[in-house]
């Protein structure tokens, strides 16, 4: 019966996957294209950062199936049901990448940004060269925390007609149908921890060398 | 001799009124060492960053090779100038070749030329290249990685170097080692050094000027013979307190210092 079930499904789960992926692979090139300038932004006016970080704690709080609800009736996203998916999951990933990004950069010890400022460094080499390398683990730490979750909240898109594995999930309990209900939680759960694995190792191979000696 | 350094009239004042310099006007002539003694607070390490405009002085004006730091951008000047601070801020993440190549590498020098002069700079300042280029500035002790400060801040072969308090957090023994090792540098490069310090015996035997600030004002400014023979109460309190246990040993002082010469 399993194997009869996985003919039957076994192809749809695939399929169901792979929107699923991209929809977060979406919503995540998203939110670090925009939250990991705006919170080097941040560093740069710090008095910024309260409200900005603020109003993306707002997003965060907002319940994933209302702020789904709400996209719907706008004009040109509300055409396509992806389209609202990918930008209530950007919004929801913003914070942990915004917030990760500042506090990774402000935990730099002052005496090597006046060092860098003092040897002739340009701010754009300050950054690239000192202040975004010695942050990369902070940094890090956002975007896998923010895969995480928008891989789990990418499941509530298909109530939209997103679709993604969480349209196995609604068909399951829709029709009280335990084995749909796990062909779309286990493989989205499956998502989730291959994705934040493969960003640890990312994170490794991008990790300073210094950190990389003290955390073998 | 022509003032590689020049401050005129120079005061920094912080929002509610407090002078942290105040009027002060020094010439430090091309290739000699000066060294600017004080309490905490009285103004030494503003007034070396006065130099490379990490500070920007509320009056007067500084000069670096007779021409206005006001004039030059910061970016081109600082690389002109080498800094040494106490806690050296090597960069954590780089090995001491790319830590020593870094001003090179911001100035768009090549690979090859940035490792040839980094590996110059740590042999001259005694780290065998080939056991140093690759490490890490948390795998060395604290007079290492001073040295390696070292190197870096001569990596452009700036004329002038800034020094606050470079040997400040060593222990004696590793301190003498590395003001040993930095007169003997200074005895074949022809550097302008403004050192900022609070140990006496530093600046007697490594300075040929010594400049005492208080509450931002100039007090003294003499060849050290003249500060240790000096009767100025202000000189003399200072001296007393450095040496505690006799007064006479500030002569002593002095003399050994003449001898390590």
């Amino acid at each position: 019966m399993t194997s009869g079930f996985l003919t039957q499904y076994g192809g749809q789960v695939a399929t169901l996957t792979i929107e699923h992926l991209w929809l977060t692979g979406a919503a995540m090139l998203f939110a670090t294209l925009i939250a990991v300038p705006c919170g080097i932004g941040l560093t740069r006016r710090p008095r910024w950062a309260k409200p900005v970080i603020g109003l993306a704690n707002v997003l965060q709080t907002i319940p994933s199936l209302a702020m789904f609800g709400f996209l719907l009736p706008l004009p040109w996203l509300g055409d396509r049901a992806a389209r609202i998916a990918i930008l209530a999951l950007t919004a929801y990933a913003l914070l942990p990448i915004l917030r990760n990004t500042y506090a990774g950069i402000r935990a730099i010890d002052p005496t090597l940004l006046e060092v860098a400022q003092a040897l002739g460094l340009t701010d754009g080499q300050r950054l690239l060269k000192v202040e975004l390398p010695l942050a990369a683990s902070f940094i890090f730490a956002g975007l896998r925390t923010a895969t995480v979750t928008c891989i789990g909240i990418a499941t509530i898109a298909a109530a939209v007609g997103a679709g993604g594995l969480g349209e196995l999930i609604f068909r399951g309990v829709a029709s009280v149908d335990n084995r749909l209900v796990l062909a779309g939680a286990i493989p989205a759960a499956l998502l989730a921890l291959a994705a934040d694995t493969a960003l640890g190792l990312l994170e490794r191979w991008f990790m300073v060398p210094h950190a990389r000696e003290l955390s073998r | 001799m022509k003032p590689a350094i020049e401050l005129r009239g120079l005061s920094f004042a912080v929002p509610p009124g407090r002078l942290l310099l105040d009027n002060i006007s020094l010439a430090l002539g091309e290739g000699s060492t000066t060294a600017i003694l004080g309490r905490s607070g009285s103004g030494k390490t503003t007034l070396l960053r006065t130099v490379n405009r990490l500070v920007e002085p509320t009056s007067g004006e500084v000069l670096v090779l007779g021409e206005r730091v006001a004039n030059v951008s910061p970016i081109s000047l600082r690389r002109r100038i080498g800094y040494v601070i106490q806690e050296t801020g090597l960069f954590p993440h780089f090995n001491l070749e790319r830590n020593v190549g870094l001003v090179l590498e911001a100035m768009g020098r090549g690979r090859s030329e940035r490792i040839r002069r980094s590996h110059d700079l740590l042999n001259t300042v005694g780290l065998a290249a080939e056991t140093f280029a690759q490490r890490f500035p948390h795998q060395l002790s604290g007079g290492q990685r001073q040295r390696a400060g070292l190197a870096r801040a001569l990596a452009a072969n700036p004329d002038i170097l800034l020094m606050d308090e470079p040997f400040g957090a060593l222990d004696p023994l590793t301190r003498a080692e590395m003001q040993d090792m930095l007169k003997d540098l200074l005895g074949r490069m022809k550097k302008t050094v403004l050192l900022v310090t609070h140990d006496l015996d530093e600046a007697l035997f490594l300075a040929d000027r010594i400049v005492l600030l208080r509450d931002g004002k100039l007090m003294a400014d003499l060849s050290p013979q003249e500060f240790v023979d000096s009767r100025e109460p202000e000189i003399e309190a200072y001296i007393r307190a450095f040496h505690r246990i006799g007064a006479e040993a500030s002569g002593a002082s002095a003399r050994q210092a003449e001898m390590r010469r």
